[in-house]
């Protein structure tokens, strides 16, 4: 049959393909979205892929299908399944390469095609930022609920606390403020150690996170739970009531360090990182320690060590998020790390699949593009967004992508595979 | 010297008596057996050996050192390795990654080098995975290092685990209940794969059993335990032969 021909085509389509395609339909974009949406009735370009549009003016949805098809869907298709063969020859030449080359040429693509995206519209760059926090917020937090197995609703207070350890750093620092007085080193070094403020915040976060690990990773059960939980509401009132962070009200002026390149940059070290660690046998032995702990200390694992470290680890990533959230927001208040966050995260975690680092990507930019298209429903979102995570949980107990390994030499390899594979598909 | 001393071993879970002045020595490249009904206290030595239970009364002792009261991973990573009567083996990893795990304890590259992938780890990583494959071969599962173990047939888990305790480079193995389970055929294979990793890793195995035929054919020596008491010990003839064993079997009727 043509269809099943056609998406046997499109499986041979390698990730380097779909990006230049994806690329190429934003210069199309760029070249010719504005015209073309004039045409199609639209007041302007649909920002979110019409997501937007959807619940606030319904009307409007038809032209944002057919603007997406022709600018998206359309061009996309066509260039991945007949560029699939030069793509799969590049792919194939770059793996010849070292593959850190390969992982950058496809990183390189990928954020140009982001980058210019964004461009078209500040809410876009805003989302799509927020987005990125969101992925590594939620693979940080897949390190324990997933690859662990405990359940720690600890993150939204690992979050706050690099927030307000990088607000302070960089306010204090690089700027002028009305109660940290003025700059203690010249401005412009800023951006060079903004890197070294984020760094310092993930440790600051790790090293909060000992006081749920230490009280927590005693035995097993359900004491993480209910100490992260407490952990969270006594960060988040800590906070408030300490006014030399301007306590309630919030603490602003953090530098505009945090643009599109900075935020990516940090996802990316963020996924590679944990990737790496789950992915070692060091790593590996959280699933040893979740499946079954006895037979892991008659293996030889340190289970309450590999608990700890796994625990800090990531909680050191939800610092670093927590750091590039409040320069992307530019100013902090305790109210935001509450349990709506934790909510948000969780059903990141969960909705995207355990023990995955495909599923904290899927979730994390699922939940939120749909948090964006249900936000004119304001409370009523979070009706929505649970119900559907009931029902990924009845149908998906594990979640949409889950215990799935990601391997970067397999996902930048060409599509066109080995004449075997070809050969072992059934005949006539 | 013998490896393993276990001296005048006595544990209680609250008011109950599990094991009452329990000795064992066991010297290197020795296979014992212990034998005994349902619900003697079988699992429970082992888990005092293993430091699962720290004992209530007496001493474990490893190479002379005194062992009782140390974490489980460390009386592991000193030359003790074990299997489980109800195969605990975890569910989300494959057949390797189960072997490979056992070397925790030789682990160096730290947290650093696993999250940055340093060329230290690449190198640990590919010895413990060469040391692994030997080890599967040497088990005759290599062919299922890939699998998930959930895919595998009972038999095969078996082997799987035996693999995982071989991997901790233990000069003592325990092996609780290794035929259970297993059909005629699997049987016949399990002795033959103990008889091997006991003669080219030169092994001492200590090994709880049900199967008299298994015991009598592996061990050197045998304990006959009941209600947590050593009541017999002897060679294989010996212990067939005593009536108090023939008692306890007899007499109790659940076995």
């Amino acid at each position: 049959m043509d269809v099943r021909r056609t998406m046997r085509g499109f499986s041979q389509v390698p990730l380097l393909g779909w990006l230049v395609a994806a690329f190429i339909s934003v210069v199309i974009e760029i070249q010719w979205g504005t015209p073309l949406a004039q045409a199609l009735g639209l007041p302007k370009i649909p920002v979110l892929f019409g997501v937007v549009l959807a619940l606030k003016q319904p009307h409007l949805l038809p032209g944002a299908v057919v603007y997406l098809l022709l600018v998206y869907g359309l061009p996309i298709a066509l260039i991945a399944r007949l560029g699939a063969g030069i793509a799969n020859q590049a792919a194939g030449a770059l793996l010849r390469l070292p593959l850190w080359v390969s992982a950058a040429v496809h990183l390189g693509l990928f954020y140009a095609a982001l980058e210019l995206w964004s461009g078209l519209s500040d809410y876009r760059d805003l989302v799509l930022r927020f987005t990125l926090i969101a992925v590594m917020v939620t693979l940080s937090l897949n390190v324990i609920n997933g690859y662990m197995g405990e359940f720690s609703c600890s993150h939204p207070g690992f979050m706050a606390v690099g927030a307000y350890a990088a607000s302070v750093l960089s306010v204090d620092l690089f700027t002028k403020h009305r109660v940290f007085g003025e700059a203690l080193l010249p401005p412009a070094l800023g951006p060079f150690l903004f890197p070294l403020v984020l760094i310092i915040a993930g440790l600051v976060a790790a090293v909060s996170a000992l006081v749920v690990a230490i009280p927590s990773f005693r035995t097993r059960g359900d004491y993480l739970a209910i100490i992260s939980l407490a952990f969270m509401f006594i960060i988040k009132s800590l906070i408030e009531n300490l006014e030399i962070v301007g306590g309630a009200r919030g603490l602003g002026g953090q530098p505009d360090w945090a643009g599109l390149s900075t935020v990516f940059l940090w996802t990316v070290a963020c996924v590679w990182a944990i990737n790496n660690f789950v992915r070692s046998t060091l790593g590996k032995a959280l699933n040893a320690v979740r499946d079954n702990e006895t037979a892991a200390t008659a293996m030889t694992v340190d289970t309450r060590y590999t608990k700890i470290v796994g625990f800090l680890f990531a909680a050191f990533w939800a610092g670093v998020a927590g750091g590039l959230f409040a320069h992307v927001l530019r100013y902090v208040n305790p109210g935001t790390f509450g349990i709506q966050k934790l909510a948000e995260v969780l059903a990141m975690v969960y909705f995207g699949g355990l023990n995955s680092v495909y599923g904290s990507i899927v979730g994390a930019v699922g939940i939120s593009l749909l948090g964006e298209a249900l936000r004119p429903l304001e409370i009523f979102k979070w009706i929505i967004i649970p119900l559907l995570l009931i029902l990924v949980m009845i149908y998906r107990p594990t979640g949409l992508v889950a215990f799935k390994e990601f391997d970067p030499k397999a996902v930048l390899r060409p599509k066109n595979g080995p004449e075997r594979e070809r050969d072992a598909l059934p005949r006539g | 010297m013998p490896f393993l001393e276990v001296e005048h071993v006595t544990h209680q879970f609250g008011g109950l008596r599990a094991v009452h002045d329990y000795n064992l020595a066991i010297e290197p490249g020795h296979i014992r057996g212990l034998i005994g009904p349902n619900g003697a206290g079988k699992t429970t030595i082992f888990n005092l050996i293993t430091g699962i239970y720290n004992p209530t009364e007496g001493n474990v002792r490893l190479d002379g050192t005194r062992i009782n009261g140390l974490a489980p991973h460390r009386i592991a990573s000193m030359g003790i390795g074990r299997t489980f009567q109800n195969l605990l083996l975890w569910r989300h990893m494959n057949v390797l990654d189960h072997v490979k795990m056992a070397h925790f304890s030789r682990i160096r590259y730290g947290l650093l080098g696993a999250v940055l992938g340093t060329p230290r780890r690449h190198r640990e990583e590919r010895e413990i995975e060469d040391k692994a494959r030997t080890l599967l071969e040497m088990l005759d599962i290599g062919h299922l290092a890939g699998q998930a173990v959930t895919n595998l047939p009972y038999g095969a888990q078996r082997r799987v685990e035996m693999a995982r305790a071989l991997a901790t480079e233990p000069k003592l193995l325990l092996l609780d209940e290794p035929t259970a389970g297993m059909n005629p055929d699997e049987l016949v294979q399990i002795m033959e794969i103990i008889r091997r990793v006991h003669r080219e890793l030169n092994l001492a195995i200590f090994l709880i059993e049900h199967r008299m035929r298994f015991v009598m054919e592996l061990c050197e020596r045998i304990q006959t335990l009941v209600f947590g008491e050593v009541i017999a010990e002897g060679t294989p003839e010996e212990i067939q032969n005593d009536p108090k064993v023939i008692e306890a079997y007899l007499g109790s009727g659940n076995e």
